[in-house]
């Protein structure tokens, strides 16, 4: 077997030196009762070749041909060729978590500016090496809030994409943090009034998103002064990053949990991406994940190291503050690599394109007889379009112009039927956008 | 004329692996107005942020963002990257990580049209070609271990135990009314253990083991009560061996309607030879990133699957998938389940670079395991003469000595790990498990060659011999890397965990 650097004649000679007639001498330690007498029942052994052809056939069962107007969490954005050339160097790709310092300076470096990066973006003052998603890092993030401040509710915004939502409630159900919902108004936005309400002095945190799942950006300076008279925390959730180039970062978040998605990961069907943690200084010693922090070696040379080590599992086990063991490191270096290929104006440059893209599509569909945006607030590339008839039954035409449509609001939110969730961003050409508006154009002008 | 001499303390150094150039950070690298990405134009007409958002949402550009060109980004990395020991380069011996060899197809399958490009929500109709991945690749799990379903959606080992222990919950809550208040996990256990039981919301109680290193049955079975929601075990152990008594285990536990968990870290010494649901585990977690072969890629990503008995699929997390009519597809309706573990249903790319593995091998990734353990027991035979074996009994796939006898000497484990690098070798596991003080952790996995293992043997007895001959030079090691020791007590006491640009001059 290709993988296998042992001849059989080396086989022989290990098991000599070892000592045993044979391999199934060293498999006796395990009760007879359970040692397999048949190999396993699996697909045949499979040459390189035919494993390209496995995943070649399935590749060209999936979307391969079609626009797609999809976003909520998972963005298509440019992606250089790059980054990959570059995470694929072994050293990178190959390499182990960076406990043995000595030998692992170039992830640790990498780390290290990411964390940079990541603070630069989000308007925080220090951040994680990364978490597993957006989603579980915004669950980690109310957990965070709920040690900081000792106390065990939460209000959490419905606009709060409500995949992310669902996995905080599975993780916090068991730990006795009592969950109270705030509905949005027709801005979009979370009802700052509704809100303040619900703030008592049991509430560790206020969760927002922004832009959230409606695409709407929230008033950050309004919403942590809000939470800020109550001694809450402020944890603000992002899911699309470009965002930051063009929207002011929301600096008056006490933990910001960002989805680095955006920025050089490409979808692959939910994951791997790289969820970040962001906090203030003060913070850092209830921060889950790993972090890198410089220092000097015996010759003053300087270095970087994992550090505050005392907050994860390998150490405090029972008491760390979370039980993350393996990031999502690679694509964190993803992640860095690309926000340095895009630069300071590059960033700024691809948020304008989006701004624009959006904006053209929503006025192309305003066009259409019947059809508006559902809300008022603010938007990045993200937008909610209310439709005079279903959007499954639109999205069910708009398939045979092999245009994927926007993601029907009905199916998270009963209310919002008839409403879709358009994302469009610099990759999406002019001419799709208008072929997307002629054909809803042309399906709407149809009798049901 | 006197020639210069250079001293060993000198900040460039030519050294054997590693290219010691004085790479700086990239913002200390970046100059404004330099790019390296150029977008294609724009085919729409130009809004202006302010315009567009309103004055209080717009932005700034952001102080201190990077401002290279591509070569330098390219450039930067690429020296970044030397400074890395990786498994391309040779062994790494860690216990328990299972540092196997990243076949090349994995990487290039993950990244084809219409596999890397899918997007979560789109139609299942044209999702089929991802949807089968997954369902081939639960097909596989569950075949090697012996369980009867599963979920693929955690996104690494430590997501897999706490969404085994919520399945563990929700399965005592349903059957028995409430979900018990303690889990067993043995004091070789990883961290990972003890700090996801308390997410769980359950308390821990320590299992001690016996003289060999196993579970200490007898303990076991005063320590089983009511209370006793589970036990989590690795098997074979963090020391390497086959939990002898894991059935027994398994029954006591169920007698008591308590059930059985597996960290499934250690299943590089099981795949084709035994399966851990013909041995009483009622669910366990895989580590994609350790038996399976997707890169470790400097920390992450991987994948943690969570594999079943019938009981507990009931409370499996959503989305499950459903074949109806030959048509595949992922449901979020599951009247009992769990709930969602994380948003768009896993670590997808992790997924299908495991299959990949898997299809390589089909029913020979026995010879895989087979050679993991070959190799584990050749390095313990040609070893345990120059140090410490606490404990005699049988290794799989890896093995554990102390630092006992260098000890003596002032040498202790993270000292010789330290003259490992260099001899070339990335450290094995040090200090872990808990029980053995002064453990050394080495497990080689199948993909080294006779040859690599017997230089990795050859450093480890030169080591030993330094150890009593010339132990400064050993307690002072690696000698030979980019930086020596790096102060990480200071590193904690003033944390510096980010760059920020010089304030400018007034």
């Amino acid at each position: 077997m290709r993988y296998l650097p042992k001849s059989t004649s080396e086989r022989r000679e290990m098991l000599d030196a070892v000592g045993v007639p044979s391999i199934e001498t060293l498999f006796e330690s395990i009760p007879e009762q359970f040692r397999l007498k048949a190999p396993l029942n699996l697909p045949a052994a499979m040459s390189e070749q035919e494993i390209i052809e496995y995943f070649r056939a399935r590749s060209s069962e999936n979307s391969v041909g079609y626009t797609s107007f999809l976003g909520a969490g998972v963005y298509n954005h440019l992606r250089s060729v790059v980054t990959d050339a570059l995470i694929q160097r072994g050293e990178f790709l190959t390499s182990y978590t960076p406990y043995q310092a000595e030998i692992s300076q170039g992830t640790l470096q990498a780390i290290f500016e990411f964390q940079t990066l990541m603070c630069q973006l989000t308007g925080m003052e220090v951040a994680n090496a990364s978490m597993w998603d957006g989603s579980t890092a915004t669950t980690e993030a109310v957990l965070m809030a709920e040690r900081l401040t000792g106390r065990h509710r939460v209000v959490v915004a419905r606009s709060l994409h409500p995949e992310y939502r669902q996995v905080l409630d599975t993780y916090t159900r068991n730990l006795g943090l009592r969950i109270d919902e705030i509905g949005f108004t027709g801005s979009g936005q979370v009802d700052a009034t509704r809100l303040e309400n619900a703030l008592t002095s049991e509430t560790a945190a206020v969760v927002v998103q922004s832009p959230n799942f409606f695409g709407v950006l929230e008033q950050m300076p309004s919403l942590a002064a809000l939470a800020h008279a109550k001694g809450a925390l402020l944890v603000v959730s992002i899911s699309e990053g470009v965002s930051l180039g063009a929207v002011r970062p929301p600096a008056e978040a006490d933990i910001v949990a960002m989805e680095g998605q955006s920025f050089g990961l490409a979808p692959s069907y939910g994951g791997p991406y790289a969820g970040v943690i962001a906090t203030r200084d003060k913070f850092v010693r209830q921060m889950p994940g790993r972090l890198a922090g410089e220092t000097v070696d015996g010759n003053g040379k300087r270095g970087y190291v994992l550090t505050l080590a005392t907050r994860e599992q390998h150490i405090r086990r029972e008491k760390a503050t979370s039980n993350i063991c393996t990031n999502q490191a690679l694509c964190a270096l993803a992640v860095n690599i690309h926000l340095c290929l895009l630069g300071k104006e590059g960033l700024k440059e691809l948020a304008a394109q989006n701004l624009a893209k959006a904006r053209f599509a929503l006025d192309a569909l305003e066009k259409i007889r019947g059809v508006r945006r559902a809300f008022t607030g603010p938007f990045f590339n993200e937008f909610v379009v209310e439709f005079p008839r279903s959007v499954k039954m639109i999205n069910a035409e708009l398939l045979k112009h092999k245009i994927i449509g926007p993601l029907p609001v009905g199916s998270y939110f009963s209310e919002l039927t008839k409403r879709g969730l358009f994302c469009v961003t610099e990759t999406m050409s002019r001419a799709e956008i208008e072929r997307m508006a002629a054909a809803i154009r042309d399906i709407l002008s149809k009798p049901i | 004329m006197k020639t210069e001499e250079i001293k060993p303390t000198d900040r460039i150094k030519t050294v054997g692996r590693h290219i010691s150039r004085n790479e700086g950070l990239i913002f200390e690298e970046s100059a404004p107005g330099k790019r390296a990405f150029e977008l294609p134009p724009l085919d729409v007409p130009a809004v202006d942020p302010r315009t567009a958002l309103g004055a209080d949402f717009v932005r700034d550009s952001i102080e201190g963002f990077p401002e290279v060109s591509e070569i330098e980004v390219v450039r930067h990395f690429t020296r970044l990257s030397t400074w890395n020991y990786a498994i391309d380069l040779g062994m790494y011996p860690l216990g328990s990580c299972t540092m196997k060899y990243n076949p090349r197809v994995n990487e290039f399958v993950a990244r084809l049209e219409g596999i890397a490009t899918e997007h979560p929500y789109q139609p299942q109709e044209l999702s089929q070609g991802c949807l089968k991945i997954l369902q081939l690749l639960m097909n596989c799990l569950t075949e090697i271990t012996g369980m009867d379903s599963g979920t693929l959606e955690p996104a690494a080992g430590a997501q897999g135990e706490l969404t085994g222990l919520l399945l563990i919950r929700a399965y005592l809550e349903d059957t028995q009314g409430h979900p018990r208040k303690v889990v067993l996990i043995p004091d070789s256990a990883h961290g990972t253990n003890p700090a996801t039981a308390v997410i769980a919301g359950y308390d821990v109680q320590n299992v001690p083991s016996d003289e060999r290193g196993q579970i200490d049955i007898a303990r076991l079975k005063e320590i089983v009560n009511g209370d006793v929601a589970a036990m989590m075990v690795t098997n074979p152990s963090t020391l390497g061996v086959f939990e002898q008594n894991i059935a027994e285990a398994a029954h006591i536990l169920h007698e008591h309607g308590a059930l059985l968990y597996m960290d499934g870290a250690n299943m590089n010494a099981l795949a084709g030879v035994a399966r851990p649901g013909d041995f009483g585990v009622d669910v366990m977690h895989l580590n994609l990133h350790k038996t399976f072969s997707t890169p470790h890629g400097g920390g992450g990503p991987g994948a943690g699957p969570v594999m079943v008995k019938q009981l507990l699929e009931p409370y499996l997390p959503i989305p499950v998938l459903l074949e109806k009519n030959g048509q595949l597809s992922l449901e979020n309706r599951k009247p009992k389940t769990i709930g969602r573990v994380r948003a768009f249903g896993g670590n997808f790319g992790v997924l299908v670079r495991a299959l990949a593995y898997t299809l390589a091998y089909g029913p020979g990734i026995r010879q895989a395991t087979e050679d993991a353990v070959l190799n584990a027991n050749y390095i313990r035979k040609k070893l345990e003469d120059v140090f410490d074996l606490p404990f005699n009994s049988p290794s799989m796939h890896e093995v554990v000595f102390s630092d006992a006898r260098q000890k003596k000497n002032g040498v202790n484990t993270m000292d010789i790990a330290k003259r490992l690098i260099d001899y070339g070798f990335h450290p094995y596991t040090t200090a872990f498990p808990l029980i053995v003080p002064g453990a050394m952790m080495i497990e080689p996995t199948e993909s080294e060659s006779k040859q690599e293992c017997d230089l990795f043997v050859e450093a480890m007895r030169s080591i030993a011999e330094e150890a009593a001959t010339d132990p400064e030079l050993v307690k002072h090691a690696p000698h030979s890397t980019k930086v020596g020791r790096l102060d990480e007590v200071g590193a904690a006491r003033k944390p510096v965990l980010r760059w920020k640009p010089k304030p400018k001059a007034l």
